[in-house]
């Protein structure tokens, strides 16, 4: 795990959040990235700040709280004072240091070496020789902007984080999250369940490709039958849905054209951006990261991520979709889970039952959504940067 | 019919319903909601009173939904509870607030204990019910568990009934 660290989650770019969680000038959040303690601000002039939360005077946390909206922020050990861009305004006793002091900058929080953002995902490196974003995201980009293109006005995080654990392994979730052989027999109540419901499917059969989009991200794209909120109605959703999901078609044609936008409406896609942002734009969108604490366990971040003008039957419905499937309470994460943590109960014996097989679909000309060339794409990524002379780029 | 519920009645109700998860008896559990019914567990960096409307929760379950999640939960492909967890569940500091129409809010703090491969998750918080008295006895309309907890963690599901 340190040589993950070193390798991988102290030198990639890694997610953030969402430019929607500090939509005006003072909001806040604080979120662990890669072990690091960071507090991302929006200033009074708008900008965007990822700052290390930590008092450059003794080292205290300086932001306490999850999120909220300040105009400073002070450090309550010795009561420093802080800027939403982080420069020091005030310290007690300012008359006892050396002239200057202040403004030489010393008492500022630091800023994260690297931050920048694509199509409203924020994003940090800690290795100050990084690659820019926009060449490390590389075709994953492309997914990045067709998901934010699902809106007229911009996206938006929906209130309330699921933050789990799962005790296993992280890259057996970057391997979970973009696997589409495995979902007849893991969720097969899941499916059951939309069977049940009057409705709940549409005649679609699941079909599709899957690509590798460098640098070690990849994404499936295909089709299935279960509902979306863009676009694609299921009886469950009613007569009204119908309405609303035609006049979100419509919208959505008119702003992209009509080949893009059966693309976005009709197609799901699971991405992963290497090496641990999930953006899945399923029977809703979920964003996830997940990083380990330790080789057998992992601290899970997942939200919803939502077009900003949708009516408020669309949310509701979309958030109805999102917790059928998604999350530690839906009807098919928990079997996630448990195959996970049976993996890595199972990787106890891998002195002598050493493989993990991800060979299905390999030297096919056309990768089936449920061949395995995204977690090949992955590893090869994960090997050349863990095991290999490469840095990230 | 009297819509005054005593105490003593509403912790039979959530004594009865403790045991028979326990016993994973979730059919009868079943049968103690109201054809209306909803089952809540909201994500725990919301504020209490939010609906699942417009924000991102564990459980948002209409009747519907319970019924398809407790037919689930019976089955052997319920991967992650089968084979079946071991739970308590035990309830406390129940008390009944003034009916509001036909329905009464009834609060209760909670412990559930959940073991299974070797390891226990305690998952703790209250329970803000809604009771309607019926001609079969007091029927839960609403139940929604507030969990005392950072996230769910460590954890990582909440596949059993809360």
């Amino acid at each position: 795990m340190e040589r993950e660290y070193d390798a991988l989650f102290d030198r990639c770019w890694l997610y953030l959040g969402h430019e929607s969680e500090l939509a005006k000038p003072g909001d806040f959040v604080t979120r662990t990235v890669a072990r690091r303690n960071i507090l991302f601000t929006r200033d009074g002039k708008g900008q965007l700040h990822a700052l290390f939360n930590t008092c450059p005077h003794r080292g205290s946390t300086v932001c306490r709280e999850e999120r909220g909206n300040a105009k400073v922020f002070q450090c309550f050990y010795h009561g420093w004072v802080f800027g939403c861009d982080g420069k020091l305004k005030s310290q007690p006793g300012e008359e006892r240091y050396t002239q200057g002091h202040k403004e030489s900058g010393v008492g500022n929080l630091t800023p994260v070496p690297h931050f920048d953002t694509h199509a409203g995902f924020c994003f940090v490196c800690f290795d100050a020789d990084a690659p820019s974003l926009f060449d490390y995201l590389a075709g994953a980009k492309e997914i990045l902007e067709l998901i934010a293109s699902h809106s007229d006005s911009g996206m938006t995080i929906v209130p309330g984080a699921q933050q789990y654990a799962i005790r296993a392994n992280w890259k057996l979730l970057a391997e979970n999250s973009v696997d589409g052989y495995h979902a007849v027999t893991t969720h097969a109540t899941y499916l059951d369940y939309l069977k049940n419901m009057a409705g709940g499917l549409v005649p679609v059969p699941l079909s599709g490709r899957s690509f590798d989009l460098g640098n070690g991200h990849a994404v499936l794209e295909y089709k299935a039958p279960w509902g979306r909120p863009i676009a694609q109605w299921v009886p469950m959703f009613g007569e009204h849905g119908k309405h609303e999901m035609e006049a979100i078609y419509a919208r959505l044609a008119a702003r992209v054209g009509e080949e893009k936008a059966k693309r976005i409406a009709t197609h799901n896609r699971n991405m992963i951006v290497f090496p641990n942002l999930v953006i899945n734009d399923i029977m809703a969108i979920t964003i996830r990261t997940f990083y380990p604490v330790a080789p057998g366990q992992m601290m899970v971040n997942g939200w919803a991520l939502a077009p900003n003008e949708e009516s408020e039957w669309a949310r509701k419905y979309r958030l109805f979709n999102f917790l059928e499937f998604l999350g530690p309470g839906g009807f098919a994460t928990p079997d996630d889970v448990e195959a996970l943590e049976s993996c890595q109960r199972g990787f106890a014996n891998a002195g002598s039952a050493s493989w993990s097989d991800i060979s299905k679909g390999m030297g096919s000309a056309e990768p089936s959504y449920d061949d395995e060339l995204q977690m090949r794409v992955f590893w090869t990524r994960w090997n050349q940067l863990v095991n290999g002379e490469e840095r990230a780029r | 019919m009297s819509t005054t519920i005593s105490r003593s009645e509403a912790e039979d109700l959530l004594y009865e319903e403790a045991d028979l998860l326990d016993r994973w008896q979730l059919e009868q559990w079943l049968a103690l909601f109201t054809d209306d019914a909803a089952y809540l567990v909201p994500s725990t960096d919301l504020a209490p009173g939010t609906t699942p409307d417009n924000a991102l929760f564990y459980i948002a379950d209409d009747h519907t939904r319970l019924k398809e999640r407790v037919i689930r939960l019976t089955k052997k492909t319920a991967h992650s509870e089968w084979p079946r967890s071991r739970t308590r569940h035990l309830v406390s500091n129940v008390r009944v607030g003034a009916a509001d129409g036909d329905e009464t809010p009834v609060t209760a703090s909670f412990v559930t204990f959940r073991t299974k491969n070797g390891v226990t998750d305690t998952y703790m918080g209250r329970f803000l019910y809604r009771i309607r008295r019926t001609d079969a006895g007091l029927r839960i309309r609403e139940k929604r568990c507030e969990l005392d907890l950072d996230g769910l963690r460590p954890h990582g599901r909440v596949s059993i009934l809360l």
